[in-house]
């Protein structure tokens, strides 16, 4: 039972990361209606917001200790942060710690423009080009932006970690009733979960009690007519590509301490997000949400040893598999509307 | 019509000269054979580096780069010599390989086997090279040598840890410097046995390819023999990122102990996450809870950060060694691009050299003159001690490092410290081992292409 309900748990904070990455893809192809293959890149380009504030906060001036050799057995140099000699050790110290929940602010101004540029430099021109084009020319801009990230920041994964107060673990299985050591779970992802949750609801709750989000959702759903009242949808659909953008960025940001930046990162959540997408529905938002949730969960229980020894290498295949059956018998997905993608 | 009469004396005659005829070419050294892939024509020689430059492991493919250009500066008498100076043989004398001045093209692995292949391919065949160097990853290095062996060219594996290199998948035109699974796991068991105790119960993580398979292999042979159990050994797709539902289920298991078998990203985020679950603050059958890398790079352990502090692994060289050829060629490196090599650039340089060595012992840069020269060929400065490629299946045999997390490193270089240097004769096993293709495995032939 305890096994069971740390896969479920394990499920829902799997699936609060693809739900934010879907829930993005989503927003930009419910109102712009193009297939997003840079979106990874989004995510990644959040993370690396993460990676820059951190550097920005170690920017070192190097002084020679004479007392200490280097491998080659000269003097050593010893880098000194600029932040150690202006606030002190204590306050820099503090503020490297709380570098990746800092990074939340210094990301959402950096994607909204990132996603502003893309949208008005590159993705504007191929509204009305096939769907084909836009794949093709959205991927070369992922694969363009990551290697920009690369030439910057290098191959390797980066470490950057959670404030010490979220490091660790927490015995949640105590808190519910069950033995201690049973159902230990790391805080981190815990906040992570509960981010994830204050993020969709904000978006849910701006799109529906809000002017702006209602003529979203009147523009998403019927474009033309919404033209016709002489409001300015392409304007709103723009400012929503950058929300999208902000949200992916921020979910990309709250990733880092769990797993190490990258600049490949992006490209192993694209096909997962846009699985994500499809099953949940194309357009539909809630059915991005819930099928990040679905996929987070049926993906953590096939990882499971009783699983593996049943149906061997099923949690490698098993997202594609409940695509294909839910494909097959609801070919709109689980909340998907006529007429969306559809001629 | 011919006067032609059959006797016994002429037909022993002519059966005598006919035998000679045929068995000359086997009387023949392999050096004097002149057809052979690229035989290079003119006063210089081209050889290949195919090292991954994009993609995961590219800051590694960078540092094999740097390596191989320190060591065709170092064969063309260009810069202090590095360990042209301790190795052993003193056949190289900084003109180049036999006279002819070295250059090198490059080509880009992508850590995929098919673009390995491909770039492989296009270094014989376009550049005309007559060797080809380096690499990271067990899968792209049998990918490639089956190219050169096909080709008729010799292949030095780069990083390359799986025991299939030299095992199954060995091949007479492909040598490895490197160590394998085995070595780790026999170099690793007596120390985690002195350290952790003998009565572990340990739970395998397991990266699904070749590398992965053996290294779990060895580790698991190794630790049972000295009286460990194996709880679990999961196998987790390679680059999954996220492991928290396989590192979810280690302590329900019972497992006191948590092996690895994980290299580079899934390294870094498999033991970043399990620190993360708080399996090192656990106590469990009343033991401190552990984890082990079995496969260390200075490159990785950097990514892994602090998480890494008391692990154990274990290395094939590392640049804090204290012996005169280390000494020289950190040197070398160090003073050139500002900061210490890397195991895999170590591997990288040493071959660079060993293959230029062989290749004026042996005379020719045919391939088959070549593999005879190395065949059983035993040496010694090149930073491991004593060092012997077995002719048998093309395995460099020589000490191995048992590493650990440092517990306050000072820099990004000085994250891992020697534990111990395990001697060779510890690693050595023969070349017909079970987990080496047994009896079966043969280098088989050399082709020496054209």
């Amino acid at each position: 039972m305890d096994a069971i309900f740390l896969q479920i748990l394990n499920g829902l904070d799997k699936g609060s990361a693809y739900a934010l990455i879907a829930l993005g893809l989503t927003l930009i192809f419910g109102t712009l209606g193009v297939v997003n293959f840079a979106h990874g890149a989004l995510f990644m380009i959040g993370a690396f917001c993460a990676v820059t504030l951190q550097k920005l906060f170690g920017l070192s001036y190097q002084v020679i200790d004479e007392t200490q050799t280097d491998f080659l057995g000269k003097p050593l140099k010893v880098d000194v942060p600029y932040l150690e000699s202006w606030l002190g050790p204590e306050f820099s110290a503090a503020l490297m710690d709380w570098s990746v929940p800092l990074a939340i602010l210094f990301s959402i101004p950096i994607m909204v423009v990132v996603g502003f540029v893309m949208e008005r430099g590159l993705i504007k021109h191929f509204y009305n080009r096939p769907h084909a084009d836009q794949i093709l020319v959205t991927f070369g801009l992922a694969i363009v932006l990551q290697e920009i990230v690369k030439y910057f920041y290098g191959a390797n994964p980066i470490q950057t970690g959670a404030p010490e107060m979220f490091k660790g673990a927490l015995d949640f299985g105590v808190l519910i009733g069950f033995e201690p050591n049973k159902v230990i779970y790391p805080v981190w992802r815990l906040v992570y979960f509960l981010f994830s949750a204050v993020v969709i609801g904000g978006v849910f709750a701006f799109l529906r009690f809000t002017t702006f989000g209602m003529v979203v959702r009147a523009g998403m759903a019927d474009r033309e007519t919404v033209g016709l009242l002489g409001i300015n949808i392409d304007k709103r659909f723009t400012i929503m590509f950058g929300l999208a953008a902000a949200v992916t960025g921020m979910a990309g940001v709250m990733y880092t301490p769990i797993l190490a930046p990258n600049y490949h990162m992006g490209m192993d959540f694209l096909v997962l997000s846009f699985v994500v997408v499809v099953v949940g529905g194309m357009g539909s938002l809630p059915g991005a949400v819930l099928a990040g949730f679905l996929l987070g969960i049926l993906q953590s229980f096939a990882s499971m040893n009783e699983v593996k020894a049943i149906l061997p290498g099923i949690d490698q295949i098993v997202i594609y598999l409940v695509a294909i059956i839910i494909l097959l018998t609801r070919p709109r997905g689980l909340m998907g509307k006529r007429g969306v993608m559809e001629e | 019509m011919s006067n032609f009469k059959l006797t016994r004396r002429g037909m022993m005659q002519t059966g005598g000269a006919a035998g000679l005829v045929l068995a000359t070419p086997t009387l023949l050294t392999a050096g004097s054979h002149s057809g052979y892939t690229n035989a290079p024509t003119g006063s210089t020689v081209k050889i290949g580096f195919n090292v991954p430059q994009t993609g995961p492991y590219s800051e590694e493919g960078l540092d094999e780069l740097r390596a191989q250009e320190l060591a065709v500066e170092h064969l063309n008498g260009i810069g202090d010599g590095g360990m042209l100076n301790t190795f052993s043989s003193k056949a190289l004398d900084g003109t180049g390989i036999l006279g002819k001045k070295v250059e090198f093209v490059t080509g880009d692995t992508q850590t995929k086997s098919d673009a390995a292949r491909a770039s492989a391919k296009s270094m014989i065949e376009k550049d005309q090279v007559v060797m080809i160097n380096g690499g990271s990853s067990s899968g792209v290095a049998i990918a490639v040598q089956g190219l050169c062996q096909e080709a008729g060219i010799i292949f030095m594996a780069g990083l390359t840890h799986s025991n299939d290199t030299t095992g199954k998948d060995r091949k007479a035109n492909g040598f490895r410097h490197f160590f394998n699974g085995y070595m780790s796991g026999a170099a690793l068991a007596p120390i985690l046995g002195a350290n952790l105790g003998t009565d572990r119960r340990a739970y395998h993580l397991t990266s699904d390819y070749t590398w992965g398979w053996t290294q779990s292999e060895s580790m698991i042979a190794s630790t049972e023999a000295m009286g460990w159990t194996t709880a679990e050994n999961v196998l987790t797709p390679v680059g999954a990122g996220d492991f928290s539902s396989y590192i979810a289920q280690v302590l329900g298991s019972g497992a006191d102990t948590l092996i690895l078998n994980h290299y580079g990203g899934d390294m870094i985020n498999s033991l970043t996450q399990s620190v993360q679950f708080g399996l090192r603050d656990k106590v469990v059958n009343g033991k401190n809870f552990e984890i082990v890398v079995p496969l260390y790079s200075e490159l990785m352990a950097a990514g892994a950060g602090e998480n890494i502090k008391g692990v154990y692994g274990s290395m094939n060289w590392n640049w804090q060694l204290q012996d005169a050829g280390t000494a020289a060629f950190v040197k070398s490196f160090g003073e050139k691009y500002g900061r210490p090599p890397s195991n895999s650039a170590h591997t990288c340089y040493v071959q660079t050299l060993l293959y230029a060595d062989a290749v004026t012992r042996g005379g020719s840069f045919n391939p088959c003159a070549v593999g005879e020269a190395l065949e059983d060929f035993e040496f010694d400065g090149m930073g491991n001690g004593p060092t012997l490629y077995r002719g048998a299946d093309h395995q460099c045999f020589k000490d191995v490092l048992v590493m650990k997390g440092a517990e306050n490193p000072t820099n990004a270089y000085d994250t891992l410290e020697i534990v111990e240097v395990t001697p060779r004769a510890q690693v050595e096993y023969p070349s017909n081992h079970p987990m080496f293709g047994g009896d079966e495995a043969s280098v088989g032939s050399c082709n020496p292409g054209a």
